[in-house]
């Protein structure tokens, strides 16, 4: 069953318009790659479904039409979102930054603890005092004690130690083989994608030019769209 | 550094000490003085509820205080002239029962503060500095203009309203019952602060777009602790009334919302025990330098001045160092 839907997706940043036209489909339990070059509108796609830009077009989360819906309701249907550059409270520690999201559902402190270790060790450690690494963790701990129908990460993995990076994807595989979440990532690295993914979405100049299974993902395609 | 959490219990033993030797000393002055200080204590815990915790500047406290105060005013008037508040739709008569007049006073503040509120976070900054202070400004001349409970005079109250197995006319029991208060409340704040919605509201203040992607709405955050804080100051303006037997539209003068945010921003915003500090250090400037000089204010301009140049957490900032972002 389609749990998000977006169609034609199109928005603007003042008067320069950077989606031209977006549509995506991400299945109940799904793991979706939403890919691109640089500047192709891969976060500011992320920004219209999270309700943080106004956009055109049908966005629908499992039934419900977002558009009109301010970015905190977006967040209490179920899209739980890890922005990109992290973005903890700061000022809070580790445990405060988990509880201030928290919401009612499966996922709590100790699950989230278990996901990442290292959160558990710092509880009581200020968020800005956290190494890149885990204030990642903690941002996707954060998201998911929202208890999300949907966990979008956006540029995940960006700018970490190839350890942590590992770390982070195991953490994501194991969301999606023992949670079954639906998660749609934004990453750059399509050798870690396909660890994760069911299928891949190519955005192009604010459009999406290219979508199917991620193991269809030909050389040709990603040379002329990814340039990899 | 000195823990925080020591020095607070210092300012509890000392707001404990001091009345116990002024009781010994057979000095009643000083046991009112350390009431007024205790209740304007409480004023400010209310308002470092808005502004230490939700960051929200709001220059119009003293509507809730002045509200207090004429909820107290009102009631214990219509007591003691024997008239009805209202005869219809059914008869309502005054009081002199201290908790029946917190209520409606904790009542009445709560409703304003929901209409102040849900209007004033419509804006920010300095715009929502200048709406606060606006309606502070309404109240105070509705104040003055309303004839029936005394106008520009105020209402004098000729006894202290009464709390049950008190005698509120001793003032080391007035003292204690609003210590109590006072701890009440502060323990409401420290419970406040650390449950979700404390730290929700904390990280709204800092960063409103970032609690948005949680699910959590910023404006109702601050709308939630702005009405908590016009609560708790009301209540607080209850106290004072009954403190000096007077309610007058001084209580809602814009004046009075400084002090109580100078009693915020000299014992350190967003600190637990900030207020309390604050409030003390006033009164007791307000006792030692009024003495002195009728304009003793400018002594608390330069502290003031000091303060907020040097010692950005407030006087708790400078002994416990900082604790919290509060810029």
């Amino acid at each position: 069953m389609s749990l998000l839907t977006i169609t034609d997706v199109e928005a603007t940043y003042g008067s320069s318009q950077a989606l031209f036209g977006v549509s995506l489909n991400l299945d109940e339990g799904e793991v979706v790659a939403l890919m691109g070059r640089n500047g192709m509108g891969k976060s500011t796609t992320v920004k219209c479904i999270c309700r943080m830009i106004p956009a055109k077009g049908t966005l629908q989360f499992d039934g419900q039409d977002l558009t009109r819906l301010p970015s905190h309701r977006a967040a209490r249907l179920g899209i739980g979102l890890v922005p990109e550059g992290r973005r903890c409270f700061a000022d809070l520690t580790v445990y405060e930054n988990l509880i201030a999201a928290a919401r009612p559902g499966p996922w709590d402190l100790d699950k989230v603890c278990a996901l990442f270790p290292r959160l558990g060790e710092r509880r009581d450690q200020r968020a800005a005092s956290l190494s890149g690494g885990e204030q990642q963790m903690l941002a996707i701990g954060r998201a998911l004690m929202t208890n999300p129908r949907l966990l979008v990460l956006d540029e995940a993995t960006e700018g970490l130690a190839p350890i942590i990076r590992q770390e982070i994807w195991a953490a994501i595989h194991t969301l999606k083989t023992e949670s079954g979440l639906s998660i749609l990532v934004i990453d750059k690295s399509i050798k870690e994608l396909a660890t994760v993914c069911d299928r891949a979405v190519i955005l192009e100049r604010g459009r999406s030019v290219w979508q199917g299974g991620f193991a269809d993902l030909s050389h040709e395609v990603t040379q002329k769209f990814l340039g990899i | 550094m000195i823990r925080e959490t020591h020095l607070n219990l210092g300012i509890i033993a000392l707001l404990i000490a001091i009345p116990a030797w002024a009781l010994m000393a057979d000095e009643p002055f000083i046991i009112t003085l350390m009431t007024r200080a205790v209740v304007f204590a409480l004023a400010a815990v209310g308002l470092n509820i808005a502004l230490g915790l939700g960051g929200l500047v709001s220059l119009g406290h003293a509507v809730f205080f002045g509200i207090g105060g004429y909820a107290m005013g009102i009631l214990a008037h219509h007591a003691q002239t024997y008239t009805p508040l209202t005869e219809w739709p059914f008869l309502l008569e005054g009081t002199k029962s201290m908790p029946v007049i917190w209520l409606t006073a904790i009542v009445a503040s709560t409703f304003a503060a929901l209409v102040i509120g849900i209007l004033s976070l419509r804006t920010a900054g300095v715009y929502f500095i200048m709406i606060t202070l606006a309606f502070g400004q309404m109240f105070f001349f509705f104040a003055i203009s309303w004839s029936a409970y005394g106008g520009e005079d105020g209402l004098s109250i000729y006894v202290r309203n009464g709390f049950p197995g008190l005698n509120t006319l001793v003032p080391v029991q007035y003292f204690g019952l609003c210590l109590v208060i006072l701890l009440a409340a502060l323990f409401l704040n420290a419970r406040l602060a650390k449950s979700p919605f404390g730290l929700a509201l904390n990280a709204a203040r800092q960063t409103p777009a970032r609690v948005e992607t949680v699910g959590l709405d910023p404006t109702r955050l601050k709308l939630v602790a702005f009405v908590i804080s016009g609560a708790i100051t009301g209540l607080a303006g209850a106290l004072f009334a009954d403190l000096n037997r007077f309610v007058s539209p001084t209580m809602f003068s814009w004046q009075l919302s400084g002090e109580i945010m100078i009693f915020v921003i000299i014992g350190g915003v967003g600190r637990l025990f900030g207020p309390v500090v604050g409030a003390l250090v006033f009164v007791a400037l307000e006792h030692l330098l009024g003495g002195l000089s009728e304009y003793w204010h400018i002594y608390l301009g330069i502290l003031l001045l000091l303060i907020v140049l040097f010692g950005r957490g407030g006087i708790i900032g400078m002994l416990c160092g900082r604790e919290r972002l509060h810029d």
